[in-house]
C-alpha cells in the first residue's frame, strides 16, 4: 500500500508530538510513571502519565485516542441501517445500548414511531445489556483491588444475560438488532420465563458480591473517602451515570428526558449516594443492577402484544434536518447528534460518550493521591475504552 | 538427613551429603508443587466456579510438568539497562532463603537436616533474607514498577517481621526451647487439664500467637491482601516485572516453596509437627510416617492461607503498615505477656 502525502505527513506529526510527550516527560523533576498504553489496570489502551513524588502523585494526566477508530468519519459513508453494526462497539459490554440513540434520533428525523410492543422490548434489552454491563464491573471493580473471586463470579452470572440477549439478537456481543421503526425480530418462544429464571439468578450475584466485596472491611478502607468528587465540580465535568448520581445528584435521563422507551410506564427508583467517594459510586451501580433486574421483571410482565415493526420503506431515506437523542445508557449520557441531508447515510454523527467526559475529571482527581488510590479512583470512575476513543 | 543406622547401612561422608542435598530438593520442591497443584489449580478452581487443568495426566496432574516445560522454554530477557549480574542472582538469593529454611525443619526423630538449639531463630532470620533478593531484583531491573514494588516489598516484609517474631516467642516461652524438635517434643508430651491422650498442641493455648503468624506469613508471601508488593493491577508484577523464562520460574517456586516451608514451620510450633497422639516420640516408624504426617499438616495450613488468598481485596501500603505496627505488634505483645503469666502461675 502506498501512502500519500498528506498521509505520510500526518504519521510523521503524530510520532512527532509522541516523541515531544516523551522528551518533557524525561526532563521533568521527580519520577514519571507511565501506565499504559498496555497496562493491566487500564482494561484497554489507556494511557496515564503520573508524576510522583514518593507514592504521592504530584499530577496525572490522562492521554486517549490509542483505540481511536474514527466511527463518526466511517458513519457518513454507511448508510442508515449500518452504523448500528458500527455503534455496537462503542461501548462493548452493552452494545444494544449505543444502537438504541442512533435509531432514536433516526427515527425522529424520519417521523416515524415504534410500536409499543417494539418500544416495550427496547427498553428490555436496554436494561439487559445494563446488568450484563455493570455486573461486569463490579467483578471487575475487585479484581482492580486486588481479589480476583469477584471477577470469575461476575462472568458467570453475566452469562445468564448473554444467553437471554444471544436467543433474541443472535449476537451475545453485537446483537445489531434494532431497526428504524422497531426491531429485527419479536422474543422467541418460552423467553419470558428463562429472563425472569435469569433476573433471580441475578439478584442474587448482588446479593453475594453485596456480601463478599462491598461489606468487605478492606474494599471499604479502600474505596470509603478515596477520589471524593463534590456535585458540583461533577457537574461542571459534564459526568453523567453513576458518576454524577454517587455525587449525590439526582438525575437520570430515563426519568428526566425519556424519549421513545417506556420507562414513564414503570415503577422503578433512581439511587444516589450523598458521599461522592469511589465507594459511593460503586455502590449505586450495584443497586442500579438490582433496579435494572425489577424493571426487566416488570416488562416481562406487562408486555404489549402487536406488530413489531412500523411501516417503513424498503430503502431508508432521512428527509434533510438535525436531531440529537441521549440516553442513560450504562456508562453514562450517550448521545448521537445526527445531521441529514436527505441520503441513505447521515451527513455528519456526532457522538457523545460517557465515558470521554467520565475519565476527563480523572487529572483533577488523581492529583495528590497515592498509587494504589490510582487504580481505585480509575475502576470506580468505570470507562471503557471503546467508549472513550469511539 | 536421614541418619542411616535407622536402616542398618553405613555411608560414606560424600554419599550422606549428596543423600541430603537431595533431600533438600525434595523437601523443597514436593511441597511447592503440591501447592501450586493443589491450591493454585485445583482449589482456586473450584472456588472461583471456573474450570481447572482437567486434559494433562489424571485430574490436570501433568499440567505442572507442562508449566515448567513452558518457563524453561521462554526466552531469557535482560532489560538493556538492568544491572546484568545483580539481575541474574536475585531469584537465587530468594530461592536460597528458602532451602535454607528447611535446612532446621525435623521431619520425624531422626529426620533432619541439621538439629540445632536455636532452630526456630535461625529459620526466623534466613526468611528475612528473602528481602535482599527481592531488593536486588527491584533495583535491578531498570525498571520502575520494579522499583516500587521492591522498596513496597521491603518495607512490608521488614514490617511483619516483627509479628511473626512475636507471635513464636509466645510457643518459645510455653515450650521453654528454641529447639524444633525440643517444641515438637514438648507439644507431645504436654497434657490438657490431666489428659494427655492426645497431647497438647500449642494451637489451643497460642490460638491468638497462631492468627498473628498467619497472618504475618501471608504478608511475608506477599499473597492477597497483602499483595502490594506484586499488585499486577498497578505494578503489573512488581519486583517480578522484567523477569522470564527459568528466572521467573525460580521466582514462582521460591514463593510456594516459602508458602511451604511456612506452612511447616506453622504445622511445628502449632499442631504438633510430625508427631503423631498414642505414638511415640522415639518409635522408629515415625521416621516414615513423620514426614507424611507432617505434610498433611503443611496442607492443612496451606489451605488456610490460600483460602485467604483466593477472598480478600488487597489492603493499601499505609493500610498495611497501620495493621503490622497498630495492631498485630500490639496483640502479639499482650499475648506474650499473658502467656510469662500464666507459665509462672502454672
Amino acid at each position: 500500500m502506498t501512502l500519500t502525502d498528506a498521509q505520510q505527513l500526518g504519521y510523521i506529526n503524530a510520532q512527532a508530538a509522541d516523541g515531544r510527550v516523551n522528551v518533557e516527560l524525561e526532563t521533568d523533576d521527580g519520577m514519571v510513571l507511565n501506565m499504559g498504553p498496555q497496562h493491566p489496570a487500564t482494561h484497554g489502551t489507556l494511557r496515564l502519565v503520573a508524576r510522583l513524588d514518593g507514592e504521592q502523585v504530584t499530577s496525572a494526566d490522562v492521554m486517549c485516542g490509542y483505540m481511536h477508530r474514527g466511527y463518526e468519519k466511517l458513519c457518513e459513508v454507511r448508510s442508515y441501517p449500518q452504523v448500528t453494526t458500527l455503534v455496537n462497539r462503542i461501548d462493548w459490554l452493552g452494545s444494544f445500548a449505543n444502537e438504541v440513540p442512533f435509531i432514536l434520533a433516526a427515527e425522529q428525523l424520519m417521523e416515524v414511531e415504534a410500536p409499543p410492543r417494539a418500544q416495550w422490548i427496547r427498553t428490555l434489552l436496554f436494561e439487559l445489556s445494563r446488568i450484563a454491563n455493570v455486573s461486569l464491573f463490579i467483578g471487575d471493580l475487585a479484581l482492580q483491588l486486588g481479589a480476583q473471586t469477584p471477577a470469575f463470579y461476575a462472568f458467570r452470572d453475566r452469562e445468564f444475560v448473554l444467553n437471554q440477549i444471544e436467543s433474541v439478537t443472535g449476537g451475545r456481543f453485537h446483537p445489531n438488532f434494532d431497526r428504524i421503526g422497531g426491531l429485527k425480530d419479536d422474543l422467541p418462544k418460552g423467553w419470558i420465563a428463562e429472563t425472569k429464571a435469569a433476573m433471580v439468578r441475578l439478584r442474587a450475584f448482588c446479593d453475594e458480591m453485596e456480601g463478599l466485596v462491598y461489606g468487605n472491611e478492606i474494599f471499604q478502607s479502600r474505596t470509603r473517602g478515596v477520589g471524593i468528587i463534590p456535585a458540583a465540580v461533577a457537574q461542571s465535568y459534564g459526568l453523567s451515570g453513576a458518576n454524577l448520581r454517587g455525587s449525590g445528584v439526582d438525575w437520570d435521563l430515563r426519568r428526566d428526558a425519556n424519549v421513545g422507551l417506556v420507562y414513564d410506564q414503570l415503577d422503578w427508583k433512581v439511587w444516589t449516594h450523598p458521599d461522592g467517594d469511589s465507594y459511593s459510586r460503586c455502590w449505586v451501580r450495584l443497586q442500579e443492577v438490582r433496579e435494572a433486574t425489577t424493571i426487566v421483571d416488570q416488562i416481562c410482565d406487562g408486555l404489549p402484544s402487536g406488530a413489531i415493526m412500523a411501516k417503513v420503506p424498503r430503502i431508508i431515506k432521512v428527509p434533510a434536518g438535525e436531531a440529537y437523542i441521549a440516553t442513560e445508557n450504562p456508562l453514562g449520557q450517550m448521545g448521537y447528534y445526527v445531521v441529514s441531508k436527505g441520503d441513505t447515510g447521515p451527513f455528519r454523527v456526532k457522538i457523545r460518550s460517557a465515558s470521554f467526559n467520565n475519565i476527563s475529571i480523572a487529572p483533577w482527581l488523581l492529583r495528590g493521591v497515592y498509587v494504589p488510590d490510582i487504580i481505585t479512583i480509575l475502576a470506580s470512575l468505570y470507562f471503557i475504552l471503546g467508549d472513550i476513543d469511539r | 538427613m536421614i541418619s542411616l543406622s535407622v536402616l542398618g547401612v553405613e555411608l560414606a561422608y560424600w554419599q550422606v551429603t549428596s543423600l541430603r542435598v537431595l533431600g533438600v530438593l525434595v523437601a523443597v520442591v514436593l511441597p511447592a508443587g503440591a501447592f501450586v497443584y493443589l491450591f493454585l489449580f485445583k482449589m482456586m478452581s473450584f472456588m472461583q466456579s471456573r474450570l481447572g487443568p482437567m486434559e494433562a495426566g489424571p485430574f490436570g496432574s501433568m499440567q505442572l510438568l507442562a508449566e515448567v516445560g513452558k518457563f524453561l522454554q521462554k526466552e531469557d530477557i535482560v532489560p538493556e539497562r538492568a544491572d546484568r549480574r545483580l539481575f541474574f542472582i536475585a531469584p537465587y538469593i530468594v530461592l536460597a532463603s528458602t532451602f535454607l529454611l528447611f535446612s532446621v525443619m525435623p521431619f520425624g526423630p531422626d529426620v533432619y537436616f541439621t538439629n540445632l538449639d536455636t532452630g526456630i531463630f535461625l529459620a526466623l532470620g534466613l526468611s528475612s533474607v528473602s528481602v535482599i533478593g527481592i531488593l536486588i531484583a527491584g533495583w535491578a531491573s531498570a525498571n520502575k514498577y520494579s522499583l516500587i514494588g521492591g522498596i513496597r516489598a521491603a518495607g512490608q516484609l521488614i514490617a511483619y517481621e516483627l509479628p511473626m517474631v512475636l507471635a513464636v516467642v509466645g510457643v518459645v516461652i510455653q515450650a521453654g526451647t528454641l529447639n524444633l524438635q525440643g517444641i515438637v517434643a514438648a507439644q507431645h508430651q504436654g497434657e490438657i487439664f490431666g489428659f494427655s491422650g492426645i497431647g497438647n498442641p500449642f494451637l489451643l493455648t497460642q490460638f491468638v500467637a497462631f492468627g498473628v503468624f498467619l497472618v504475618a506469613t501471608q504478608a511475608e508471601l506477599t499473597q492477597t491482601p497483602f499483595d502490594m508488593p506484586v499488585a499486577e493491577s498497578e505494578i503489573v508484577t512488581g519486583y517480578m516485572t522484567e523477569y522470564s523464562g527459568l528466572r521467573f520460574l525460580l521466582f514462582f517456586i521460591g514463593e510456594f516453596a516459602t508458602a511451604g516451608a511456612f506452612a511447616a514451620i506453622a504445622a511445628t510450633l502449632f499442631l504438633g509437627g510430625w508427631a503423631l497422639p498414642f505414638v511415640s516420640l522415639d518409635d522408629n516408624s515415625m521416621n516414615f510416617i513423620g514426614p507424611l504426617v507432617l505434610f498433611a499438616k503443611m496442607l492443612m495450613v496451606g489451605f488456610l492461607i490460600f483460602w485467604a488468598r483466593f477472598t480478600f481485596p488487597r489492603f493499601r501500603e499505609d493500610q498495611l503498615q497501620a495493621f503490622a505496627w497498630k495492631y498485630l505488634i500490639p496483640i502479639a505483645l499482650i499475648n506474650i505477656l499473658v502467656t510469662m503469666i500464666l507459665k509462672v502461675a502454672f
